[in-house]
């Protein structure tokens, strides 16, 4: 094998594919076979590095220098210079946000510095595609630890010795599920990965199936053998066609190395994976949902107990975590669970992946061990409010969450502290929310999506949610009465305490959480008819100032329903009646003459 | 196919494909060429292929191989460092292709410093 001096990392996350890494890496190799280099720098795609605002990413190794917003324009002189001459293409380097100092080397940035990557450990720095990238990088070492070292039993214990709890959301002790699954009786059981992420802002299991699939299977693999189970489901929404088409390819190398299929390590331990398609329902996240539809029925949950460690797909114990949960397992296995247990709080141990979405500096995905404050994760390592606004509030958990206020920043982050603020971890959603969010239409956005997504089977869900929405449609259309607002809490207490499943008990939260924290907003808008953060659009009033308006015009020009009359003499008027408040009037006005109310 | 039977196998496949990802892990030997424009007049290409050469056949997979720019001893150009942990950073000058293979076996293998070509140390 020849020695290549440097690797090139070009990220082929989704983020960074969608704003053409793949035309950057193309030009990469052309530049370099044109400079003769082929032989001697390798070119590698890999997984998301995290900083998918910032994409695409390239970080040049052995210096490891961090390129960012590459173009393929670029690649010419990221070859003649840097591959080529040694120098380094500083304008093309991450900038420090106050100095404006380019930041040369990946693990001094803030965004990567505070970091501890575990599940993420290999995303960005290995090709997924290829299997023995993963193997230099320990990759099987905990399978073959497990097959050849270890009982089931102990493997079970180093796992509850982590105390990993289930990052999907529910937070429950996955060692203790494990167990439950392996002490059901039962001589056929299934493993599933739920690989289903579909809250609005989240993208981290998408990222861990895409940069780093092995991971995954040798999760399930070791939780096979733990739990007795020979046969496992990944059941991946067909909305992720990179995640899915590296998962097949890491599935097939699997098994022509021997590593899935029969007899296994020589350990007399066979076992299968196989991929189930979703069709992106978000009920399908919830568990008995999901198997319905790997069994072929229509996705929806139902009553528990039985549980699926005793009663699961196709009726035999069944083992459900998420992407995250199974990513962390082999790390666990081959350090140990003590050195894992070693991180984060006392009840919330090790690290947690966050999507950090909206109106933040840094968009992207972060590892941070738990007991990290809500403002360092926001502030320190996304980079603050977009436009140097003021934070409002953080709608931590997705849809099932809560938005979180600025007395929450310090709060460490915890399964416990979250929930005790009417949040919840979910699967690791962050929505970062500035002063012109609304925080009724943050709520009724939430809401929309979960009464769209509910799947009827119970009443409180699909007829109480219903409700709710409507309410809230009043409200930010400016008819809503105060009673609306105890009406609102009461039936959303009766949806949270009375629905079947996970989407229905949890929907209400963003209802709740704003009510909570933003009561005097809801007030606003229903007295004073207004819109304190001015999003809500049927509440909204343009109104030109006649002390202000020069009468040049322009804002009548833009108004695309001719809604404003003047002249050289007379001010402007905006005819609120025909008035559609789109805004393109207060967009153009040179002079600020025109005020939004 | 290499199939996988046991934790030797598995031992064999990261050993033959850590030159995979071998130049991105830290903490390893540097070697350095100058590649400014009077290094690379001077004949730095051929130092460069020499030294990946010399890294290859003797399966060295902890050394990494950099490039720099021009630092102002171009008159001492091809200039080559080596950066060995504990021995800070020992220039060479008036490198040739035929001192390479000296040069990583006395320093960067053994840690013995090829004192006739040396021209500058910083710690």
């Amino acid at each position: 094998m020849a020695l290549y001096r440097a690797h090139v990392l070009v990220c082929g996350g989704t983020g960074c594919v969608s704003s053409g890494s793949e035309g950057v890496l193309t030009a990469l190799k052309e530049r370099i076979a044109a400079k003769k280099l082929d032989n001697e720098v390798m070119v590698v795609p890999t997984g998301c590095h995290g900083m998918c605002e910032m994409g695409p990413i390239v970080v040049v190794y052995p210096e490891g220098v961090f390129y960012c917003r590459v173009t393929p324009e670029d690649a010419q002189e990221i070859v003649e210079e840097h591959l080529f001459k040694g120098r380094r293409v500083e304008r093309l380097l991450y900038k420090e946000s106050e100095t404006l100092k380019g930041v040369p080397n990946y693990k001094d940035i803030p965004f990567y510095s505070k970091q501890v990557r575990v599940a993420l450990r290999n995303c960005g720095y290995i090709n997924p595609d290829n299997i023995e990238e993963y193997i230099v990088r320990d990759g099987y070492a905990a399978l073959t630890k497990v097959l050849t070292e270890m009982q089931p039993a102990d493997v079970i214990a180093e796992v509850k010795t982590s105390g990993l709890r289930g990052r999907g959301g529910g937070g429950f002790p996955t060692g203790l599920k494990w167990e439950f699954c392996a002490r059901a009786a039962g001589d056929k059981k299934y493993v599933i990965c739920n690989a289903d992420e579909g809250d609005p802002g989240a993208f981290m299991d998408r990222s861990i199936l895409e940069g780093d699939p092995h991971a995954i299977l040798e999760g399930l693999l070791i939780g096979g053998y733990a739990m007795g189970a020979d046969e496992a489901y990944i059941y991946c929404r067909a909305e992720y066609p990179l995640a899915i088409k590296r998962l097949q390819r890491a599935i097939e190398q699997a098994k022509e190395y021997g590593l899935l299929g029969d007899n296994i390590l020589d350990s007399g331990f066979s076992f299968d994976v196989h991929i189930k398609e979703g069709a992106g329902a978000f009920v399908c996240g919830e568990e008995t949902a999901l198997m319905a539809s790997i069994e072929g029925q229509r996705g929806m949950p139902r009553p528990r107990p039985p549980f699926p460690a005793n009663k699961g797909l196709w009726a035999k114990p069944t083992n459900i975590n998420n992407v995250e949960t199974w990513a962390n397992v082999p790390t666990i296995i081959r350090n140990g669970g003590a050195w894992y247990a070693a991180m984060g709080t006392e009840k919330s141990k090790g690290t947690k992946v966050f999507a950090l979405t909206g109106k933040i500096n840094h968009t992207g995905l972060v590892e941070v061990p738990m007991g990290l404050t809500i403002r360092e994760v926001v502030f320190d390592l996304g980079g603050g409010i977009l436009g140097g606004k003021k934070f409002k509030a953080v709608q931590i958990g997705g849809p099932s969450g809560g938005c979180l206020t600025e007395e929450h920043l310090d709060l460490p982050i915890s399964y416990e502290s979250l929930t005790a603020a009417g949040a919840i971890m979910g699967s690791g959603g962050l929505v970062v929310m500035d002063e012109e969010t609304c925080m009724v239409d943050v709520a009724k956005f939430f809401l929309e999506f979960t009464q769209a997504e509910s799947c009827g089977k119970c009443v409180p869900c699909r007829e109480g949610t219903k409700q709710m929405l409507l309410m809230l449609n009043k409200i930010t259309s400016g008819e809503g009465t105060l009673e609306d607002l105890d009406t609102l809490e009461e039936l959303a207490l009766m949806v949270k305490e009375m629905s079947l499943c996970g989407l229905g008990q949890t929907a209400p939260n963003p209802v709740l959480t704003t009510l909570r924290y933003f009561r005097d907003e809801y007030e606003a808008h229903i007295v004073e008819k207004r819109c304190p953060a001015g999003a809500c659009s049927a509440l909204l009033r343009y109104i030109i100032d006649p002390e202000r308006c020069r009468r040049c015009g322009l804002c009548a020009k833009a108004c695309p329903v001719s809604c404003i009359s003047g002249d050289r003499q007379t001010p402007y008027v905006i005819d609120q009646d025909k008035c559609i408040k789109c805004g393109a009037c207060y967009e153009k006005c040179p002079f600020d003459a025109i005020d939004r109310r | 196919m290499p199939r996988i039977k046991s934790l030797e196998d598995l031992k064999k496949i990261k050993e033959n494909a850590k030159d995979l990802t071998s130049a991105r892990s830290e903490g390893k030997t540097r070697v350095v060429i100058g590649m400014g424009t009077c290094g690379i007049a001077a004949g730095a290409r051929k130092v460069m292929d020499a030294v990946l050469a010399e890294l290859e056949k003797r399966g060295l997979h902890d050394v990494t191989v950099e490039t720099t720019g021009c630092i102002g001893m171009c008159q001492q150009e091809p200039l080559l460092d080596v950066i060995r942990a504990g021995q800070g950073r020992i220039t060479y000058g008036k490198v040739e292709p035929e001192d390479v293979p000296r040069i990583i076996a006395d320093h960067v293998v053994n840690g013995t410093i090829v004192q006739d070509k040396v021209i500058g140390r910083a710690d």
